[in-house]
C-alpha cells in the first residue's frame, strides 16, 4: 500500500479568539495590534504621498503642457524668391532674450523642384536651422546650394533633404501663411525623407520606417490637424 | 551565587587622572589644564552618544599587506567631491540662474569679485579632476579584482556614483550660459532623446518643455546643486560603510602566508 504523501497542515486560525490571542473579541479576525500597525503605515504612506505626488507632478508637468500656436510676420511676400533662401529671425521662446531666437530660411514654393501637395501652408517654404543630427545650427551656403552643419558635418540639399553626414531626417519646416500681403511663420513640423509632414520631433529621431513609433510625438505639441 | 548587581554608570566610577594631575612633574601647566578640559568635553559627548566606538570602528581598521599609494584614489575622489561642494556653495552665492542674468552674473563673478576667478577655476578644473580620479579609482578596483565577492554591492554603488558624477558634469556645463555651454547642452539633450520610446519624454523633462525655455536653466541648476549632490553624498555614505564593514583587499600579487606543515597536508 503506497504511503499517503498528503501532509496535514495545521489549520490557520480564522479569528483572534481561535488563535488564543489575549483579550480577543468574539468574531474578531484582525488583532488590534495588527490593525494599529496597518493604520500607522497607511497614515505614513498617505502623508508621504501628499507631498511627493504634487512635487513629481510639478517636475513632469511641462511634458503635458499645451503649447500655444502663434504666428509671426516676417515681411511682405515680395521679399522672397523661389530660387534662393532669405534668412529671417524667429522668436521660438519668449521671455529669455536672444536664447529664444532662431534663424529660419524662407523661399517661395518652386513647382519645378517641389513635388509635395500644395496647400495653404506651403506657398512659402520655411526651413528650420536646427540640424537633425544633434541640434546644432546649420547655415545655407549660397554657392553650393546646400545647408551645412558646423558640428559633425551634416549636409542637406536645397530642399532640406539629407545629402550627406550623420543627420537622420530632412531639416524641419515651419507652417507659413499669407495675411494681408505679409508672410507669417507658424508652428514647426517634422518631415520624413519623402517630405511627408509629422508632428514635431527632436533632433536625432528618424521618421522613416518604425522611427515614428519609436520616437512618439509629445501629446501636447502636434502638427496642424489634416495637413 | 554570581554578582547580580548592575555595573556602575561611567559617571559614578572614579575618574582616571588627567594630564594636570599625572604629568610626572607635580605641577599643572596651562597646557595640561587645557588638555583636561578637552578630555572632559569629549567624555561628556561620548557618554551621551557612544560615538567613540563607531569612530574607532571606522578609523582603526586592519589593512592588508601590500597596501600602496593606489589605495588613496578613493579618498582622493572623496576630497575632489568635498572641494566641489565647498567651492560650489560659494559660487551659488553669486550665481543667478535665469536665462537673461546667468551670463552677466558669471561675468561679474569672474571679473569683479575678489578671488572669484580663482574659486570658479577651482570648481571648473576640479570637476575634470574628479571625473579622472573616479575613473582611476574604478580602474584600480577592476585590475586588482577588488570588486569580487563579498564586495560586488560596493562595485554597484560605485558605478551609480560614476553615473551621478557624469550627470553633475552634464548639468554643470550649462550653468556659465555662454555659447559653448548652450550648444553643448542642446547636443547633449538631443543625444539623450535618441533613446527609443522614453527619449522624447525625458527630453521634455530635462528642458521643462518642448524647447529650451525660461525654466530650463533653473531646472539644471536645481539638479546640479540639490538633487545630484544629495544623492552623491548618500551613496558615498553607503560606499564608505561597506568599505569599513568589509575591509580592503590585498593587491593580487600578495599571497597569503601558509604554514609549510599545512601545505604538506594538502598534497
Amino acid at each position: 500500500m503506497p504511503v499517503s504523501r498528503e501532509r496535514k497542515e495545521p489549520k490557520k486560525p480564522k479569528t483572534t479568539a481561535e488563535a488564543q490571542i489575549p483579550g480577543a473579541f468574539e468574531g474578531e479576525t484582525v488583532s488590534r495590534r495588527r490593525f494599529m500597525t496597518g493604520t500607522v503605515h497607511a497614515a505614513g504612506g498617505i502623508a508621504a504621498a501628499a507631498f511627493t505626488l504634487p512635487a513629481v507632478g510639478l517636475a513632469f508637468g511641462p511634458v503635458f503642457e499645451k503649447q500655444e500656436e502663434h504666428w509671426q510676420s516676417v515681411g511682405p511676400i515680395g521679399d522672397f524668391a523661389d530660387d534662393t533662401y532669405v534668412p529671417r529671425t524667429l522668436t521660438l521662446v519668449r521671455g529669455i532674450g536672444d536664447v529664444g531666437k532662431s534663424t529660419v530660411y524662407i523661399r517661395k514654393y518652386n513647382s519645378e523642384l517641389d513635388d509635395e501637395q500644395r496647400d495653404e501652408y506651403n506657398e512659402f517654404i520655411a526651413i528650420s536651422t536646427r540640424c537633425m543630427h544633434l541640434g546644432c545650427p546649420v547655415r545655407f551656403v549660397e554657392a553650393s546650394e546646400r545647408f551645412i552643419c558646423p558640428c559633425h558635418g551634416g549636409v542637406y540639399d536645397f530642399q532640406g533633404k539629407v545629402a550627406g553626414g550623420p543627420p537622420v531626417r530632412p531639416l524641419d519646416r515651419f507652417y507659413t501663411r499669407v495675411r494681408n500681403g505679409n508672410l507669417e511663420v507658424g508652428p514647426r513640423f517634422s518631415v520624413n525623407s519623402e517630405l511627408k509632414r509629422f508632428s514635431p520631433r527632436d533632433p536625432g529621431m528618424p521618421l522613416d520606417g518604425i522611427g515614428q513609433y519609436l520616437y512618439p510625438a509629445r501629446p501636447s505639441v502636434r502638427k496642424i490637424p489634416g495637413t | 551565587m554570581a554578582n547580580l548587581k548592575p555595573p556602575l554608570p561611567r559617571a559614578l566610577k572614579p575618574k582616571p587622572k588627567g594630564p594636570s594631575e599625572d604629568n610626572g612633574t607635580g605641577k599643572a601647566g596651562l597646557k595640561d589644564k587645557a588638555a583636561d578640559k578637552g578630555i572632559s568635553v569629549v567624555d561628556w559627548v561620548d557618554e551621551r552618544t557612544s560615538l567613540s566606538g563607531g569612530a574607532r570602528w571606522l578609523m582603526f581598521r586592519k589593512i592588508p599587506k601590500g597596501t600602496n599609494w593606489f589605495y588613496t584614489l578613493g579618498s582622493a575622489s572623496l576630497f575632489a567631491f568635498l572641494s566641489q561642494a565647498v567651492t560650489g556653495v560659494i559660487l551659488a552665492m553669486y550665481y543667478d540662474p535665469s536665462a537673461t542674468r546667468a551670463y552677466e552674473s558669471m561675468r561679474y563673478l569672474t571679473n569683479e569679485v575678489f578671488l572669484g576667478e580663482f574659486v570658479r577655476g577651482m570648481h571648473k578644473w576640479g570637476s575634470s579632476v574628479m571625473v579622472i580620479l573616479v575613473f582611476l579609482h574604478m580602474a584600480r578596483t577592476f585590475f586588482w579584482g577588488a570588486y569580487k565577492y563579498p564586495r560586488e554591492l560596493n562595485w554597484v554603488i560605485g558605478v551609480v556614483l560614476l553615473i551621478l558624477t557624469l550627470f553633475m558634469s552634464f548639468t554643470g556645463y550649462l550653468l556659465p550660459f555662454d555659447q559653448r555651454s548652450f550648444w553643448a547642452t542642446t547636443v547633449g539633450v538631443a543625444i539623450n532623446g535618441t533613446g527609443p520610446l522614453v527619449g522624447p519624454y525625458l527630453n521634455d523633462f530635462l528642458r521643462a518643455g518642448p524647447e529650451f525655455g525660461t525654466t530650463t536653466l533653473a531646472r539644471f541648476y536645481a539638479l546640479h546643486m540639490l538633487v545630484l549632490p544629495g544623492a552623491i553624498a548618500a551613496m558615498i555614505g553607503a560606499h564608505l560603510y561597506l568599505v569599513a564593514r568589509l575591509g580592503t583587499t590585498a593587491p593580487p600579487w600578495i599571497r597569503a602566508d601558509i604554514d609549510p606543515d599545512l601545505r604538506k597536508d594538502e598534497t
